[in-house]
């Protein structure tokens, strides 16, 4: 993975840059001394390490504001960061940028049941929402499985999503409000506790945009009001492509399950041996479907569930009976990644999303890869949503299989866009499908989305390195070349 | 005479720009005109009439996905997707009466560049959280494309949202991909006769924070309507707890079953019972749920005549007051102070418009950046010149 080279100019002036920010951050919010950098060299993408040019912790917005403006004044970059929990190198240091810490904006600041909403700082985990208003039925809804560790201002800059994302939508749809800071140190408010923009909305192409163009001081999510029941339904099948049509079956029979999950029988072996959910190793798929809300509902809906996968010819069709049933079914799912950690010194975890009606083919191309390229691949998907997590297992002592690790999950990334899918459905692009972006994007595509970041960042100061194969300058990108041309399809009458 | 471009396909409409950014000629970007009356007025050289793009071009209803040219007419599509029972779970009103149109003409397209929903945007989200991508041309006559036609995708910036509710003034979108889905086997709607405004709010608030999921709440005088929508026995049980949850308030409790509750939504979708005569200046105010009946309250201690009612659990007001020279827009934007929120002149006459801001002012720091957006997309200003402010 290339990273822009390191400007040696910045590097000469780090003394100066390092007492400049202990002007704008007292104590101990500026660390520079390398064993105190250690903790911020990688996010959860940890094949990549780079210590950061100096690690700056405000506590305050007007502090953010005063880097920030000191970073552009001073041609600084500046590398955001959560909690750190980017599978996808989003908060991956860069050499030559201050690595700029949210991680003391950690308060609830407040909760508005009536008109449900909360409202806190970035660095507030995304389960600390739901800690804090479950005692009053409410939660939070999007559930990245980082969940207990990412920060909400990261689920804001990755737009994370979560396994029940099919019916409560992912950080976009569940946002209310955001503050941020611009590169200019100029603080933006958008949206608040009303819905929708007064003008563009602003805060929908903040979300999931990688910390490439504010850095976000404060969040304003939607609360739910907790499903009174969930019941989960485990749904094993003799073939793959039996299990797929059953989830085709159960969308188009008018059902949107709280959360519709699929393993291979790969996964489903793994699983059973590491947590004994008591999953049926027979099964070439295995589907879980979770059907919330009230009690009279998911009832009728786990039978209508259950006789579409039997027509489907499901040889496993179990209810959970219980809530200790239920959380067993998803003990197998959820420890899934660790368990397949069991059998693999390593695994590389990919995120393609595709049309659901083109799952099974997809599968059986990845098999052929497999091959190919010599390596396992293990999938659990969100299957409702067709988000794959294919796992790719590899040794990384061993640079031949590393190297053809990353090879294997770029052909599995350029088939899911060859079907009509995309590079990554949750976890973002970062640096880690950042080469790839052309397979889906032309260069037009991508040159738009780089003017929109110069209406941000004119320096292209922010998060450099990422999301974007080739920076071009804004200068460059705002050269506009017109032509005179004739009127267009003169066959038509026009006047 | 204003010349009017009307191209046929996705290439027309590249070359249509390129021929206006060539001789400089401002674009009026518009589907079928049904919203045409809708922002600040302008003078623009050439209509780029999008109307000829007509027809669904995909639809396959388990991938909850419809793909669509951009002269589509909203109502061809949800007859689509009836056939399927399935829906645009956004509710998308259909404001062309309201601005002195007929009835059933819109464009989904429109829909989606005004960001509108209905009354099912308390649970169901707006027209920006349905748009899941869409390929276009920017002010540079560059065709371009975002997102895609699947659910979940971070592929990039997500441009979807910044269209929606753009108005035209930022590209030229041709072909949309949108989110849709099931449609509920049943509806049926709780009323409490008899509540005020502050009163009416705290139930509707109250059963919105409630298990029940309710997916519409509105207030119209003193009628306070809760809906509920799903399969049958699901739709009883939750009625059944609603009515225990909101005794207390002391209203008359009475239902609407089905045929009758989609009738009452469908009213206050297209905003019917706000009646606005002629002469009556449109607002249509987002602000914090609670916050609804004081802003109300502070509109009519300047505005005693003015008439409204509620939606999205008094999170929306839709206010008809005398235009008079400016719609007292110094009224009711300065009632919005306080709470937060905005308000757009939904309708005026075009005098009244060129006075008045139609979309809400924002401050300094926010304008600019709203304004290098819209350059970055359209940098000569071509599109929709003005219609924003």
């Amino acid at each position: 993975m290339q990273m822009p080279p390191h400007d040696p100019a910045i590097l000469a002036r780090r003394g100066e840059i390092v007492a400049a920010l202990r002007a704008l951050v007292p104590g101990e919010g500026v660390i520079d001394d390398l064993e105190g950098m250690r903790p911020y060299e990688c996010d959860a993408l940890s094949a990549y390490r780079q210590m950061p040019l100096v690690v700056v912790l405000p506590d305050t917005v007007a502090q953010v504001a005063a880097i920030l403006r000191y970073c552009q004044d001073a041609g600084v970059k500046v590398v955001p960061r959560g909690a750190g929990t980017s599978l996808s190198g989003g908060s991956m240091p860069v050499g030559d940028a201050i690595l700029l810490g949210l991680g003391k904006f950690n308060r609830v600041l407040e909760i508005d049941y009536a008109n449900r909403c909360a409202r806190v700082q970035p660095g507030v985990t995304n389960l600390g929402i739901t800690k804090a208003v479950e005692h009053e039925g409410f939660y939070y809804a999007p559930d990245p499985s980082s969940q207990i560790a990412c920060s909400i201002g990261g689920n804001v800059a990755e737009n994370s999503g979560g396994v029940h994302c099919l019916k409560y939508g992912l950080t976009t749809n569940n946002l209310l409000g955001i503050e941020m800071v611009l590169m200019s140190g100029e603080v933006v408010r958008l949206g608040g506790k009303h819905l929708d923009a007064e003008g563009y909305d602003l805060m929908g192409l903040m979300t999931g945009s990688e910390g490439l163009l504010g850095v976000v001081t404060e969040v304003t999510v939607r609360l739910l009001r907790k499903p009174a029941t969930a019941r989960a339904v485990l749904l094993g099948f003799p073939t793959e492509s039996a299990a797929a049509d059953c989830v085709a079956a159960v969308i188009a029979a008018g059902i949107i399950p709280g959360g519709m999950e699929m393993m291979d029988r790969e996964a489903v072996k793994c699983a059973e041996a590491y947590v004994g959910a008591g999953y049926p190793l027979d099964a070439e798929g295995l589907l879980i479907c979770e059907l919330d809300g009230p009690p009279v509902e998911v009832d009728h809906m786990v039978e209508r569930v259950a006789s579409i996968a039997r027509e489907r010819g499901a040889t496993t069709v179990r209810v959970s009976a219980d809530e200790a049933e239920r959380v067993l079914f998803w003990a197998g799912r959820k420890a899934a990644f660790p368990a397949v950690g069991q059998i693999s010194p390593d695994y590389m975890c990919l995120d393609g999303s595709v049309p659901r009606g083109k799952l099974v083919q997809v599968l059986a191309e990845m098999r052929e890869m497999s091959k190919t390229h010599g390596l396992r691949v293990v999938n659990v998907f969100h299957a409702g949503d067709g988000n794959l997590h294919p796992l790719i297992l590899f040794d990384a002592n061993d640079p031949d299989q590393l190297r053809r690790c990353e090879e294997f999950g770029a052909d599995i990334l350029r088939l899911c866009v060859r079907v009509g899918g995309v590079l990554t459905g949750e976890h973002g692009v970062g640096i880690e499908k950042r080469d790839l972006m052309g397979e889906q994007f032309t260069d037009i595509d991508l040159d738009q989305q780089m003017r929109v970041k110069c209406a941000f960042d004119p320096d292209h100061l922010l998060n450099p390195g990422k999301v974007f194969p080739k920076l071009r300058r804004c200068a460059e990108l705002g050269r506009l070349v017109v032509t005179q041309n004739r009127l267009p399809f003169p066959d038509i009458p026009r006047f | 005479m204003t010349a009017s471009l009307r191209p046929r396909d996705a290439a027309e409409v590249r070359e249509a720009v390129d021929w206006a950014l060539g001789s400089g000629t401002t674009l009026d970007v518009r589907g079928r005109s049904s919203k045409i009356a809708l922002g600040a007025p302008m003078a623009c050289g050439a209509i780029l009439d999008l109307s000829g793009l007509d027809g669904v071009l995909e639809y396959a209803p388990e991938e909850l996905v419809v793909t669509l040219r951009a002269g589509t007419k909203l109502a061809d599509v949800e007859a689509l997707l009836a056939q399927r029972n399935q829906m645009l779970a956004f509710e998308p009103p259909d404001l062309g009466p309201l601005l002195g149109g007929v009835a059933g003409e819109g464009t989904l397209a429109g829909v989606v560049m005004g960001n509108l929903a209905g009354p099912r945007r308390l649970s169901a989200g707006a027209a920006r959280d349905h748009l899941l991508g869409f390929s276009g041309v920017n002010g540079r006559a560059e065709a371009f494309k975002s997102g895609g036609k699947v659910m979940k995708n971070v592929t990039g910036y997500d441009l979807s949202k910044v269209m929606a509710g753009s108005w035209g003034t930022l590209a030229v979108l041709d072909e949309l991909s949108v989110k849709v889905l099931p449609a509920p086997d049943c509806t049926a709607t709780l009323i409490l006769d008899g509540l005020d405004d502050a009163a009416a709010v705290a139930a509707m608030c109250r059963a919105m924070g409630s298990p029940h999921e309710v997916s519409g709440a509105a207030h119209v005088g003193a009628r306070t309507a809760i809906r509920l929508e799903g399969v049958v026995p699901s739709v009883a049980a939750r009625l059944a707890g609603l009515r225990e949850l909101l005794s207390a308030t002391g209203a008359r409790l009475a239902i609407l079953e089905t045929l009758e509750s989609r009738a009452f939504w469908r009213d206050i979708r297209d905003v019917r019972p706000l009646e606005a005569r002629p002469g009556d200046a449109v607002w249509r105010v987002s602000c914090p749920p609670t916050e609804g009946p004081a802003v109300v309250a502070r509109v009519r201690a300047g505005a005693p005549v003015a008439r409204w009612f509620y939606d999205w659990s008094g999170g929306l007001v839709w206010l008809a007051l005398p235009e008079g020279d400016d719609a007292q827009a110094a009224l009711v934007r300065g009632a919005l102070a306080a709470s937060g929120g905005h308000a757009t002149l939904v309708r005026a006459t075009e005098a009244v418009r060129a006075r008045v801001p139609v979309f809400h002012p924002q401050p300094p720091a926010l304008a600019n950046l709203a304004r290098r957006v819209k350059e970055s997309f359209d940098p000569t200003g071509l599109f929709n010149p003005g219609r924003m402010g």
